[in-house]
């Protein structure tokens, strides 16, 4: 009798002390955070650069073609995101841009290359063939529980050869309507925001949304935490997987019709290390490679930071092959500080 | 010994004949089980004598090779967790199937988020404010305080991570709860909790199973006691009838065949 009374009393004094207490554990945790030490790596590096010289680097000019640079690659990062945190990779998103490419300009030099029919014809052209890869390694990966490094490694393979077999090996040109070109490729709003980069940032904003706010992020979190617990707790991970793994697809399209908006060709031997390159931005910005950790904000800050190291090596003279140097470095240093977390925990 | 029950009428939920192989290993060899309505079962047998794998079949975990189930009497398959969650049937699992990355409240309601009214809501967006005060409200009725509800699960002490997995059973159960050594890692006020826990649980008209290596937890809460041991069944007690000595026997052979 009075035992039922007494958890109540204390759920209500759990929830005030709760209240008081909550901000403090969030400032440890925000401090704890890879991401947020990663973003003050990347703002010291902006900080060097700008002192060394402000002229050059700090420039609108500079900026936006760093962000115009980095705008292809932020897409394909994001969609890597979701799928590194189901504790998966995708290896095949570069040849999966080139193949979606193709596809597009192929359909678009066809239909005569100008007008918006044709440009629309191409958008639908990337973006279904980008998202048909994407299902198959979704579907391979979730259903035959093939790892994702083979999977993708083999639709790597397959797309890059599919790729140079419709293009005959040669860059598709004269397909991309130049009034594609001039807005969505080359294009500013107001004249001073370029398209690529308003494109690539509402991709970015709608992936972290759907990553921190709705049910389809939170399932994403537990299947790479503990598939079998998901499973148990009525997720359908198979459906779950088949999902991410087809936004990766579908957004590698994306952004190779992008870019084919944007160098009027298209791009076939630009690709070989896309794959990479986003994988080390995910992991950068603190997303862990065993699954179930991660958030979208690391990642625009690990696309950043070898972009900004690259321009700003090229501004002062160095060698731009440091560059390599200094991102290799920062991703082992990711990498060693998420391995430390978890050893901590393991300890707890 | 006392004579084993004969299989029982108005069960809520039973199996029978029940087998499950792995490879070689005969886990489950035609096992007998049943669940009654408002009553706690514990299911008591030596290590590997195949309780978790017959509770991971009831809860639609691992699919049996043979026999039946039955709920309320009706021939059922239960294809997944989906389909025992729907009969009203929550399982504490031995390994306590938690995402270690997320915090309690996520784990408590993962599957079933709490979605946000309105727009937001079909967009699939979550209230996580409404999940964690439900579920601060869930651990407290369990007499755990966590100091922080924004931990991750892998954050937590042993204890607290199996209350976290007692609690999110405790929450969805309507019928049945299927508990695998649910206090195996709790001190001893924790214990204490999980077992007034299941008291009300039993008070409310559900039922509890209860798989304890812990005999005197079992007598102090059990009505009946049933005995796997090689993958059978071998002996059905109530727990009132029954000394520790003749429960032990059926556990380890030494009684019955003999
Ligand atoms: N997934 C599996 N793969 C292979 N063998 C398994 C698997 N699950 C259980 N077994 C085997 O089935 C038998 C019964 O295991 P089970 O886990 O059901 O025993 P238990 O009664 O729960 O034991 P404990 O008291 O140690 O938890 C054991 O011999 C075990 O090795
Ligand atoms: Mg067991």
């Amino acid at each position: 009798m009075g035992r039922d009374g007494t958890p109540v009393g204390q759920a209500e004094q759990a929830s005030v002390a709760g209240e008081e207490q909550e901000i403090r554990p969030r400032l440890w945790r925000l401090a704890a955070a890879t991401s947020t030490w990663i973003f003050l790596v990347l703002v010291v590096i902006i900080a060097v650069f700008s002192i060394m010289n402000f002229e050059a680097f700090a420039s609108v000019f500079n900026l936006r073609n760093i962000m115009i640079d980095a705008s292809s690659l932020l897409i394909v990062a994001v969609a890597m995101t979701f799928v590194i945190i189901t504790a998966g990779i995708d290896l095949s998103v570069g040849s999966v841009l080139v193949f979606s490419q193709v596809v597009a300009a192929l359909l678009m030099r066809a239909m005569g290359a100008e007008g918006l029919g044709v440009i629309l014809a191409g958008l639908a052209a990337a973006t279904v063939s980008g998202l048909a890869w994407g299902v198959l390694n979704g579907v391979l990966i979730a259903k035959t529980r093939m790892p994702a490094l083979i999977v993708t490694l083999g639709t790597l393979g397959m797309a890059q050869g599919a790729a140079l077999l419709l293009s005959g090996g040669i860059n598709v040109r004269r397909a991309v309507p130049a009034e594609l070109v001039t807005t969505v490729g080359i294009g500013r709003l107001f004249g001073e925001i370029p398209y690529l980069v308003l494109i690539a940032t509402g991709i970015t904003i709608l992936g972290g949304i759907l990553l921190h706010l709705t049910r389809f992020g939170r399932h994403t979190y537990a299947i790479g935490s503990n598939p079998e617990a998901a499973r148990r707790a009525g997720i359908n991970v198979s459906r779950h997987l088949i999902k991410v793994y087809a936004m990766s697809g579908f957004l590698a399209g994306v952004a190779g019709y992008l870019l084919l908006a944007r160098f009027t060709t298209t791009t076939i031997e630009g690709h070989g290390t896309t794959n990479l390159q986003a994988i080390a931005a995910v992991v950068i910005g603190g997303t862990s490679l065993f699954g179930g950790i991660g958030t979208v904000f690391g990642t625009v800050v690990g696309v950043f930071i070898p972009a900004i190291l690259r321009n700003g090596f090229i501004i002062l003279g160095v060698e731009p092959f440091w560059q390599q140097v200094a991102v290799g470095a920062v991703l082992i240093l990711a990498v060693y500080v998420d391995q430390l977390k978890r050893r901590a925990r393991e300890r707890a | 010994m006392s004579p084993a029950l004969p299989a029982t009428d108005g069960a809520l939920l039973e199996a029978r004949g029940v087998e499950k192989s792995y490879g070689h290993v005969r886990a489950l060899q035609g096992t007998d089980f049943e669940v009654r309505p408002g009553e706690v079962t514990a299911l008591v047998g030596d290590n590997g004598a195949g309780k978790s794998t017959l509770i991971k079949i009831l809860s639609g975990t691992v699919q049996p090779d043979g026999g039946e189930i039955r709920f309320e009497g009706h021939p059922v398959t239960i294809h997944s967790p989906l389909d025992a969650r729907r009969m009203g049937v929550e399982t504490v699992y031995q390994d306590l199937a938690l995402a270690e990355d997320l915090d309690p409240a996520a784990n408590l309601f993962l599957g079933r988020e709490v979605i946000r009214p309105g727009l937001l809501g079909a967009l699939g967006f979550i209230d996580k404010r409404a999940m964690r005060a439900r579920a601060a409200e869930s651990f407290a009725t369990l007499g755990i305080d966590l100091q922080d509800m924004d931990a991750e699960v892998g954050m937590l002490s042993g204890g607290q991570r199996q209350t976290v997995a007692v609690s999110r059973a405790a929450t969805w159960a309507s019928r049945v709860i299927f508990m695998d050594e649910p206090t195996a890692a709790l001190g001893v006020v924790q214990a204490e909790r999980v077992l007034d826990l299941i008291r009300r649980i039993r008070g409310s008209g559900k039922s509890v199973v209860l798989i304890s290596h812990n005999l005197p937890q079992v007598f102090q809460i059990a009505d009946r006691i049933q005995v796997l041991r090689l993958g059978r069944r071998v002996a059905v007690f109530r727990a009132d009838e029954v000394s520790m000595e003749e429960v032990v026997g059926a556990m380890t052979g030494a009684a019955g065949e003999a």
